[in-house]
């Protein structure tokens, strides 16, 4: 079983020592004239849980799409890991520690199980072309070490007996669990979930709730997630955040959100006088 | 009525054999440029006819046939890098359409460049000098050596391919990439390289089937690319566009239907069984032999 920690050796340098995982200042963008998002704040600590709740068409996912760099923000200014992104593209927002998993699954679908945990692997293997095609050592070494990390993260969710499955074949619930794997694998130091729970029954949905609180132990990496499932969200966030028409209109603990009048106006509409 | 004749298209087969593998070997660069980004890069045909120019003056000057292989290989590898970087990097953003006209623009560049250069006039090719074509026997059947190592070089390009494609890291990149690009990026693949490895892959090929090209047929001319080009495109829809193994099959067959049609006397027609082929192939199985069905993106 994991270990609080035991995936935290593997942890890129960058994490030691930050203020914040991520942190927004007044982000927004437009499309058009319509603005999708508007003054975002919002300041994730390590380790930290939040969740991001909204009605639809609230700008969740364009939230996300703009802390993976899939969007240039229009306004205001992002850090990661305490550097600004402002330059960056969603390559080296990979890089500098940000994964997601996406709303409809987007795995290589025609690729095996373990074969997308190591495209995640990808910027560790260190093997150039030659010693790959004539199979030196260094390319055995190098493909063993990947293959066994790659075998350790499959284990989180209990998933190494269909590693070698094409991964289009799984079920539903299994995608979406090798969807986070897959993102796990480029070391992040915060991970963004879109909908995690969506489609999973409710046994299964209690079985992620586990598992998001595992991984956020034994990877000691932040979570930021977008769901619907109240009960996920009240269970699993220490924060959350409520989006309504692109803006931030709630902050707060589970029990604070539950509690506040904005919220249920947003969400119910507002009660007759 | 007359004895079947076994050794007629045994010969023949060989013949199919040659000409399709010179096909498949093209139709991998459409294919795979098609797969990673939904490119038809209509200039990869005169990449052949560059490769034929560059291993030309190179024996002209006197190179040896290795070194003028060389040049040519790695010649077509760095015009298409540059054709990527100028004419198609600053659109991956613009609309299909108009990476399509870019790619044709391309194709016409290249057409009339080589006529500025080298005149419209074709040249004849020293095929000698690279390969020398010596009459084989095994027993009855006579072969020409320069068919028995195209077959073989082409098979062994192949192989490589499929090792670079399953077994190393800018391989499986590409394969991610080829699937899902945005994702791709997401786990901090850097696609600008894996589209340039896409590149040289597909024009290396290129190099490789465009010396092969000009062994069997010696002449080189500005356009000798697009016809060749085209069929070896014709090859890729077949097998179903962005399919490697359906590019090889897709080689094959137009090979073989070509040979076959020139066989019983028809080769007039040889260009309307190619395409007659791809429309009944087409109206069974819209997305080619091998290709994958295309499922909307939510």
């Amino acid at each position: 079983m994991i270990v609080r920690d035991m995936h935290k050796s593997i942890l890129p340098k960058r994490d030691q020592n930050v203020k914040a995982v991520i942190e927004c200042k007044g982000v927004g963008i437009d499309f058009g004239g319509l603005c999708a998002v508007n003054d975002f704040n919002i300041l994730i600590k390590k380790e930290e849980i939040c969740g991001l709740i909204g009605p639809n068409g609230a700008g969740k996912t364009t939230v996300f799409n703009l802390l993976t760099k899939v969007y240039t923000p229009t306004r205001g200014v992002m850090y990661l890991n305490d550097k600004n992104t402002k330059s960056m593209n969603s390559i080296e927002a990979n890089q500098s520690g940000i994964a997601r998993t996406f709303q409809n699954i987007r795995l290589f679908k025609n690729m095996t199980v373990i074969e997308n945990v190591l495209v995640g692997l990808h910027n560790e293997e260190n093997c150039g072309i030659f010693e790959s095609i004539f199979r030196l050592s260094k390319y055995w070494r190098s493909e063993d070490l990947l293959k066994k990390r790659a075998m350790e993260l499959l284990s989180i969710f209990g998933m190494t007996n269909v590693a070698d499955h094409i991964s289009s074949s799984l079920s539903y619930g299994s995608q979406r669990r090798l969807e986070i794997i897959r993102a796990l694998a480029t070391r992040p130091s915060i991970l963004l979930l879109d909908e995690p729970a969506a489609g999973m029954n409710s046994s299964e949905t209690v079985e992620l709730m586990e598992n998001i609180k595992k991984i956020r132990d034994s990877f000691g990496i932040a979570i930021l997630l977008i769901e619907h499932d109240m009960n996920l969200v009240m269970g699993v966030c220490e924060t959350i955040g409520v989006l309504n028409y692109g803006v931030l209109i709630a902050k707060g603990t589970p029990r604070e959100i539950q509690n506040n009048p904005v919220v249920v106006e947003a969400y119910l509409g507002k009660a007759k006088e | 009525m007359h004895r079947f004749n076994w050794l007629l298209i045994f010969s023949q087969f060989i013949n199919g054999l040659q000409l399709g593998s010179i096909y498949a070997l093209i139709s991998l660069g459409y294919s795979m440029v098609y797969g990673i980004i939904m490119l038809l890069n209509f200039a990869h045909g005169d990449i052949i006819m560059v490769g034929g120019y560059i291993a030309l003056i190179s024996i002209l000057n006197r190179f040896g046939p290795f070194i003028s292989v060389f040049f040519a290989i790695s010649g077509c590898a760095v015009i298409s890098v540059l054709i990527e970087r100028l004419a198609y990097r600053p659109l991956r953003k613009a609309s299909k359409t108009s990476l399509l006209i870019t790619a044709i623009g391309v194709s016409i560049f290249l057409q009339n460049l080589a006529q500025l250069i080298f005149s419209a006039n074709g040249r004849p090719f020293p095929a000698s000098s690279i390969l020398k074509n010596n009459k084989m026997r095994f027993g009855k059947i006579n072969v020409n050596s320069v068919t028995i190592i195209t077959i073989l070089i082409s098979i062994i390009s192949m192989l490589l391919l499929v090792i670079l494609v399953h077994k190393t890291k800018l391989g499986k990149a590409m394969r991610a990439v080829s699937e899902d690009l945005e994702s791709g990026q997401l786990m901090g693949i850097n696609i600008d390289k894996v589209i340039s490895f896409t590149f040289i892959l597909g024009s290396s090929l290129a190099g490789i089937a465009s010396i092969m090209f000009c062994c069997q047929y010696p002449l080189v001319n500005p356009t000798m690319g697009y016809m060749i080009g085209m069929k070896a495109f014709i090859a890729a829809v077949l097998g179903g566009i962005g399919s490697i193994p359906g590019a090889v099959v897709g080689g094959f067959t137009i090979g073989f239907v070509e040979i076959f049609v020139s066989a019983i006397g028809f080769s007039a027609w040889i260009d309307v069984a190619v395409f007659a082929v791809l429309i009944i192939v087409l109206l069974i199985r819209p997305f080619g032999i091998l290709g994958r069905r295309l499922t909307e993106k939510v």
